[in-house]
């Protein structure tokens, strides 16, 4: 078997124009039916690739963020925070915001934001993921940013013009004084059917855009730090509502979470006052689109996660002795690591894909999404457990960070969807239509 | 690894893209590629400096950047001028040549590079042993000293293109009291020479397409050793070097490799579908789609300028999918995969993926974890040279190699 190893493989570059993001949701909810049209589509998508390497400008991003993470969410002062009643670290947040312009990083630069695209919110996820800073990136700058940017795009004049709540909402987010989170469970499936736990009270009387929203949501990310709540509720129409969390009716508890990092609350309203943002099909989508993003984020978060618990990990083999010799000098161990950098590897093109995808609004976005989760779900997990057993009794002790990034990466892997959710959801996607029930 | 070897000859500055359209338009001119002979033309296109025009002026090139290389090709291929059909000399092309250009005597680069590119003479690789396989340096082909020629005796394996090829890369031991490493000597050995014996290999598949290499009192002229005496190893990992991940051209569209054959039949027989059988697709299809952007990634990183290591894992993944979804595959057709194409003995010019059946395919892939380094042995390369782990303790490094147990 001498010679070059790599099997030769010729295929035909099919081309297809780029057809709209709604089109092409359109064309894979109607696939699944194993027509041949169907897995032309399939193949045609993702055969021009965006470019997945890290730019200049998003290296020194990197940089930047990594320079203020690791002054301010050193590894002790993250595990001593879990245990305070303040788990968030606004402070650091603040110091993100105004400083990197983390808050504002997707918001347009009309809208006094950044103005910059998922290729560097990713990078800035990573980083996130990388140090598990206690900070409401996800919630606030990506998922209830999106909802509200779809929303302001697509609402009424009424709901979303220039002086609306959606703008308004939009300018504090970018400024980093307002942060806002979407209350919709955390382990929610982005395009999953929205529970409806939340009614819309009596419609507003003349003169006032008050409603009145009753109901509890449970498990919401990145809502413990929340200035606002942008609440799913049920009524005629089905609605996206503006929750200012400072009103009477509101509460926001604490819940005793699996990653403490990321610390869940449940809420309650009780006729909470709210300004509706947007109504019906354009509320669905708006929550869609920001649950999409957030799994995208998500996943570039899982990434830096698995690379620096694979970093933590291998520094620690090589000075570790055992048997009169360094444990990373085992076989046992070396191929355990080698086998996790691959994983890492690969999750690091998925995880670049998507947030192209997102970027470039590409027609292959939700086949992109789903990879990614999926993919840098599994690298996650499998790091921070490899993190775990290959640092020995060290490494099931509190006061080292294993647990810790185990912990996240758990969480994480059932945030926005689970790998197996979004696996299969690539069946319609991609039209591999799942088995007859017999 | 993946670097750019012998890319930047010096003394290239002067000619740019364009001017190297200029040659080969000129050289068009004068050879005609729709009447002038395959061979002839080819001939001609080494001696102009047109055939690989990184490589040294008088040797077929210009000593020029290799990226420039593109340019000529791409100017050959649309006045469709006859190749030197490169797919039938991959390692003489792709392994032979960098070795001779970075160890042969100017003597040797004169006499074989030439007729190496123009495919008149096909090379093979004597490296691999009965006994030694990952563990190269343990090899036992003696090659001893008789005035200006050596003495060759010994058995080599898994030979590609040894039935077809004119001349070989051949790894010897030269000097058994030394440790293994350091006893080794390298040669280019005429593959028509009294007592070079070639059989057919017959592999699990059924047919053959590797051979066994059984050398008995081969005399090789001391001419045509390439390096110093002791000094094979080193030559060894040079040819070595432009093995591993050789990436091929282009990034396959989705659904390409051997995943796209099960997802076409998953589509065309929905009675072969159950729901396990599904999640492991979805799982398959996931892998084999992020691997492709993985491979594309890479590509752009060494476009761009920004070689990664990411390259040392890829074989790792290739190899454990096909595996998988071949596997996949022949389970999914159920009792068409109970039947096998063909177990007769007969010798194809490769690896066929594409166009046999599932049951081929599946054992063809267990090749693939063992071929071009196994997937152990490029563990210890990236936890290794990636990730910079410290090397496994050697019992072997030391001693002289006929002390060695084998």
């Amino acid at each position: 078997m001498e010679g070059p190893a790599a099997v030769s493989q010729q295929g035909e570059t099919t081309t297809q124009p780029r057809v709209s993001a709604v089109a092409s949701d359109n064309a894979a909810n109607q696939a699944g039916t194993g027509t041949h049209a169907g897995a032309d589509r399939a193949a045609a998508l993702g055969t021009r690739l965006p470019d997945m390497t890290y730019s200049d400008q998003e290296t020194e991003l990197r940089s930047a963020v990594r320079s203020v993470l690791a002054d301010k969410a050193a590894w002790p002062a993250v595990l001593a925070r879990t245990e305070t009643p303040q788990t968030y670290d606004t402070g650091l947040w603040r110091t993100l915001a105004a400083e990197i312009g983390c808050a504002g990083l997707l918001v347009p630069e009309p809208l006094g934001g950044a103005g910059a695209s998922f290729r560097e919110a990713a990078v800035v996820a990573e980083e996130i993921g990388r140090a598990l800073a206690p900070v409401p990136f996800l919630g606030s700058a990506v998922i209830a940013t999106v909802a509200l940017l779809s929303a302001a795009a697509a609402g009424s004049a009424e709901e979303a013009g220039a002086s609306g709540p959606a703008a308004t909402l939009i300018a504090g987010l970018a400024a980093g004084t307002t942060t806002v989170a979407l209350a919709v469970p955390f382990a929610m499936m982005p395009g999953s059917r929205i529970e409806r736990t939340v009614r819309v009270g009596p419609p507003p009387d003349h003169g006032s855009a008050a409603y009145q929203l009753t109901g509890a949501v449970a498990g919401v990310a990145d809502a413990l730090p929340a200035d606002v709540l942008l609440v799913p509720a049920d009524g005629v129409p089905f609605g996206l509502y503006v929750v200012p969390v400072a009103d009477s009716g509101v509460t926001v508890a604490p819940v005793t979470s699996l990653d403490m990092t990321r610390q869940l609350a449940d809420i309650s309203l009780a006729e909470a006052s709210a300004t509706r943002i947007a109504a019906g099909p354009a509320a669905e989508q708006a929550i869609a689109a920001a649950l999409r993003a957030g799994a995208a984020m998500l996943a570039a978060e899982q990434l830096g996660l698995a690379d620096q618990a694979l970093e933590v990990t291998v520094a620690y083999v090589k000075q570790r002795q055992a048997f009169g010799r360094p444990v990373g000098s085992f076989q046992a161990i070396k191929h355990r690591l080698a086998d996790l950098w691959v994983s890492v590897v690969q999750a690091r093109a998925a995880s670049r894909y998507a947030a192209a995808c997102l970027a470039d609004e590409d027609a292959d976005a939700q086949v992109a999404i789903a990879l990614a989760k999926a993919t840098c779900s599994d690298t996650a997990l499998l790091a921070g457990q490899e993190m775990v057993q290959l640092h020995g009794g060290i490494g099931f002790t509190w006061e080292h960070p294993a647990h810790q990034y185990l912990k996240r990466a758990k969480a994480d892997s059932i945030a926005l969807g689970t790998a197996d959710r979004h696996r299969a959801s690539l069946a319609a996607l991609v039209d591999l239509p799942r088995a007859p029930v017999s | 690894m993946l670097t750019e070897g012998n890319g930047l000859s010096a003394g290239g500055g002067e000619i740019t893209a364009d001017d190297l359209r200029r040659q080969v338009r000129e050289f068009l001119a004068a050879h005609d590629p729709a009447t002038t002979e395959r061979l002839e033309f080819v001939r001609a296109r080494f001696d102009a400096g047109l055939a690989w025009v990184h490589y040294p002026r008088g040797l077929g090139g210009q000593g020029l950047p290799r990226i420039l290389q593109k340019v000529v090709d791409a100017e050959f291929a649309v006045a469709n001028a006859p190749t030197n059909r490169p797919e039938r000399n991959g390692i003489g092309l792709g392994m032979a040549a960098p070795t001779i250009l970075a160890y042969g005597s100017d003597e040797q680069k004169r006499r074989w590079l030439r007729p190496l590119w123009t495919g008149e003479e096909i090379w093979c690789q004597l490296f691999s042993e009965p006994g030694a396989g990952s563990d190269l340096a343990n090899l036992a082909t003696r090659a001893v000293r008789d005035g200006d020629r050596w003495i060759v005796n010994g058995q080599k394996v898994w030979t590609s293109s040894a039935h077809i090829a004119r001349r070989a890369l051949l790894v010897t031991r030269t000097d058994p009291d030394q440790p293994k490493h350091k006893g080794l000597t390298y040669f280019g050995v005429d593959m028509t020479a009294p007592g070079v014996e070639v059989r057919p290999l017959r592999q699990a598949t059924g047919e053959a397409e590797f051979n066994e290499v059984f050398l008995t009192d081969v005399a090789i002229p001391d001419a045509d050793r390439i390096g110093e005496v002791g000094q094979g190893w080193q030559v060894s990992m040079a040819t070595l070097m432009n093995e591993r991940v050789a990436l091929g051209a282009f990034t396959l569209p989705r659904e390409g490799g051997a995943i796209g054959i099960s997802a076409k039949t998953w589509r065309e027989h929905p009675e072969l579908r159950t729901p396990g059988l599904h999640e492991r697709l979805l799982r398959l299809w996931a892998q084999a789609e992020v691997s492709r952007l993985a491979s594309e990634r890479l590509r752009q990183q060494l476009a761009s300028g920004q070689p990664g290591p990411e390259g040392s894992g890829a074989k790792l993944v290739f190899a454990r999918l096909n595996q998988e979804i071949t596997d996949f595959e022949l389970e999914l057709l159920g009792a068409q995969g109970l039947r096998y194409g063909d177990w007769s003995m007969h010798r194809p010019d490769g690896a066929d993926f594409y166009g046999r059946d599932a049951g081929y395919r599946f054992l063809r892939s267990k090749g693939n974890s063992i071929e071009g380094g196994t997937s152990e042995i490029l563990r210890n390369i990236v936890a290794e040279r990636v990730l910079g782990l410290p090397p496994d303790i050697r019992v072997d490094k030391d001693k002289p190699w006929k002390d060695l147990p084998r």
